[in-house]
């Protein structure tokens, strides 16, 4: 129903509208990932790391191989990610706190350097990427921005659903719980380091998707994907929006790039200062995350029906 | 009463004046590095012709009001963040805020970026600095221009000079910021070097990253190399760090500096800078600049406004305005008189000539969309505390750009040749 909804909604959007919302489901994703790490206590200040190799990878595929086809961009940049995390995954998954975090940042501005160092990928200028095709159809101008607005959305919502599922499996529930014990969930049997492992990989598939989603939307990608600016747009994100809910990242990535896009337009000589003033408003008053406010009414129905 | 009147007048005039204006989107930073070295100079660059303009003061055939008739308006953009950003807010400059045409970009990578989106939304598009040649040689476009050269002619221009103002020269050495502008200014002008000199020797290439700032291994190892000349592509903060640590160590001194954006520091450091070091522009820009009734408007008008000199990005933001504007004027006769559409601007544009305060711009190559223009070099020299160039040659557009069709790498490899 969600899913119809959206699909509708969307067709009476203006284009430039089209193309902000995509934009904030490719982030939101990302931020998805990040707050599954961070209730297993964990910030990761480099996930622009996998985000950034899910949008090479889409990009490779059609610079080296043709394709264009959003859907396996996306499983392209999720398979790289996946790979990638799964990999490092064995040294970072025994790392807690800081430590965790700026080795995360270390990784993600490695590959930072090895791509401004990268002459044939475009250094710092990057690449484009091949128009976005459907199933082997190009969609016209008309249709092209709803096309890709369509399958961000088809994805985004089977992986939140997908995150929600597993948020209820013993696995997912042992997050919570490696945050506030984690030697207690040594002696109950169960590895913390796995768990931490298989969370860090989930959440780099998502960030591998988003950068795929990111990179065919966008049309361009460069190395400044996964510089650590980038990460800390995702985790800024994330705070804004909470840890409420799996629907809380989706929310906290439009209002973002609401903010962000009237900034600019408002004011093209002191943006920073309005974004920066207004996302300050919102962290004073509802630290909790933009879903505070959702769970705080909630309660309040719940509590006079 | 007479006040009554003159707001009824003006009440009436306004809504005829709205309707007919040209909205122009200009983005160039307005904050970051890049702000003050070119987005500022450009910004009030693009202000200062559009009131020239729409008050109808500059020299033909440009004195037409505004474009043929129309009143420019300017809706100002920050250049600053992601290439994501970037193509967010173009995409909300055209379909949001209905721009008539975009006039910007600095970065090569914002250029690269924009230029299919400004093709998919069939918006006229010019680009007024950025340098990489990738955008034309990688893709054709109906409505992308760039009224500027490419960062190619800067250094096959740098390498002529070298030869020229030391014909002996038998090693060379490098100081660059390792990203796209620096690896490509470093490469095409090693390349053409080689072919100059082909028994050249290459000492060394220093690849600092960007904004270091601190350059001081890179001067000891260029001191210890002894090259007969180094190139440095570094620009505004990096470029004064290496002027300022450079200079006490005499490297300047050692070895025939070419500085190829050294022209946006001239006016801030010029004391600094020690003479006989070799500045460029990006073309005949600044002290390069012609001696033409159009820079004469240009550089008068923005002196006095500014109280300051234009530099190379000012003059490129002129010149991306004057060059559409004749565009426009010829497609509106075209059209018995009416608001031409993008396409008839676009197509007015595509291979024509204009002149500027830069001298003449003809847009040959990249299928008519890109422009060559002749590109001048000289050496500094203190003169009564004002620095100054001297020695000044210039290299005509045929000698320092790439025929049409063929890419600049490719052109500069095969030793100039088809020129």
């Amino acid at each position: 129903m969600v899913l119809v909804a959206l699909l509708t909604g969307g067709l009476f959007l203006p284009q430039w509208a089209m193309f902000i919302v995509t934009i904030a489901f490719a982030k939101a994703l990302v931020a998805l990932g990040l707050m599954i790490l961070l209730r297993a206590g964990l910030i990761s200040f480099g996930q622009a790391l996998y985000y950034c190799l899910g949008a090479y990878a889409a990009g490779a595929l059609g610079r080296f191989l043709g394709i264009a086809d959003i859907f396996v961009q996306m499983l392209a940049g999720a398979a790289a990610a996946g790979i990638a995390a799964f990999i490092l995954g064995f040294l970072l998954a025994k790392y807690r706190g800081i430590f965790f975090g700026l080795l995360s940042l270390a990784l993600s501005m490695i590959l930072y350097g090895l791509l401004v160092k990268n002459e044939t990928l475009g250094s710092t200028d990057g690449f484009n990427i091949l128009p976005s095709t459907l199933f082997g159809t190009r969609p016209g101008p008309a249709w092209v921005r709803y096309a890709v607005l369509a399958s961000a959305a088809v994805v985004s919502l089977g992986l939140a659903l997908v995150v929600h599922r597993y948020l209820r499996t013993p696995l997912g529930r042992l997050a919570p719980a490696i945050k506030d014990n984690e030697i207690r969930v040594e002696y109950m049997g169960a590895s913390a380091r796995y768990a931490v492992h298989v969370i860090y990989v989930v959440a780099a598939v998502l960030a591998g998707v988003g950068g795929a989603l990111a990179a065919t939307t966008v049309g361009h990608i460069d190395p400044d994907m996964a510089f650590w600016t980038t990460s800390g747009e995702f985790i800024f994100i994330t705070i804004l929006a909470g840890t409420g809910s799996v629907v809380a990242p989706f929310a906290g990535a439009l209002i973002y790039e609401i903010i962000h896009t009237t900034a600019y337009d408002l004011s093209p000589n002191t943006w920073q200062l309005s974004l920066g003033a207004a996302l300050l408003i919102i962290i004073v008053f509802l630290p909790q995350g933009l879903w505070s406010l959702v769970s705080k009414m909630s309660t309040r129905y719940a509590r006079h029906p | 009463m007479r006040k009554v009147l003159v707001a009824l007048a003006v009440a009436a005039a306004m809504p005829a004046a709205h309707a007919q204006s040209v909205k122009i989107g200009v983005v160039t930073f307005l904050s970051g590095p890049a702000a003050a070295p070119f987005g500022v100079p450009a910004k009030n660059s693009a202000e200062f012709v559009v009131e020239q303009l729409n008050n109808g003061q500059a020299p033909a055939p440009y004195s037409k009001k505004g474009f043929g008739g129309a009143p420019l308006e300017i809706v100002l953009l920050d250049e600053a963040g992601s290439t994501t950003t970037q193509v967010t807010e173009f995409r909300n400059l055209v379909q949001r805020q209905n721009v008539d045409l975009i006039i910007g970009y600095v970065s090569s990578g914002n250029c690269l970026a924009i230029a299919p989106v400004a093709e998919e939304l069939k918006k006229l598009t010019n680009f007024f600095d950025c340098g990489t040649p990738r955008i034309f040689e990688d893709a054709s476009y109906e409505y992308v221009f760039r009224t500027s050269p490419t960062a190619t002619m800067d250094s096959v221009g740098a390498a002529l000079y070298v030869k020229d103002a030391k014909p002996g020269v038998k090693s060379i050495a490098g100081l660059n910021q390792n990203y796209a502008w620096g690896q490509d200014s470093w490469g095409d002008f090693e390349a053409t070097m080689k072919v100059l000199v082909p028994s050249l020797d290459v000492k060394t290439s220093q690849m600092p990253k960007l904004f270091a700032g601190q350059y001081n291994a890179e001067i000891s190892a260029l001191l210890s190399a002894k090259p007969d000349v180094i190139h440095s592509s570094f620009w505004d903060g990096d470029l004064e760090a290496f002027i300022l640590q450079a200079g006490p160590r005499g490297l300047m001194k050692q070895s025939l500096t070419i500085l190829t954006t050294g022209e946006t520091a001239m006016h801030k450091l010029g004391k600094q800078i020690p003479d006989g070091t070799v500045l460029g522009a990006r073309g005949p820009f600044g002290p390069y600049a012609p001696n033409n009734q159009y820079n004469k408007w240009f550089h008068g008008g923005f002196v006095a406004k500014y109280k300051d000199e234009p530099n190379y990005a000012s003059y490129q933001m002129a010149q991306a305005f004057l060059g559409v504007k004749a565009a426009w004027e010829k497609a509106q006769d075209a059209n018995g008189g009416k608001r031409p559409s993008n396409e008839q601007v676009a197509a007015a544009l595509k291979g024509s000539t204009f002149e500027g305060p830069g001298g003449t711009v003809k847009m040959s190559i990249g299928k008519g969309h890109q422009a060559v223009m002749e590109t001048a070099y000289g050496v500094t020299k203190l003169q009564g505390g004002k620095l100054t160039v001297t020695n000044v040659k210039r290299y005509p557009a045929e000698k320092v750009n790439p025929p049409e069709g063929v890419k600049s790498a490719d052109w500069i490899k095969g030793g100039f040749k088809a020129q």
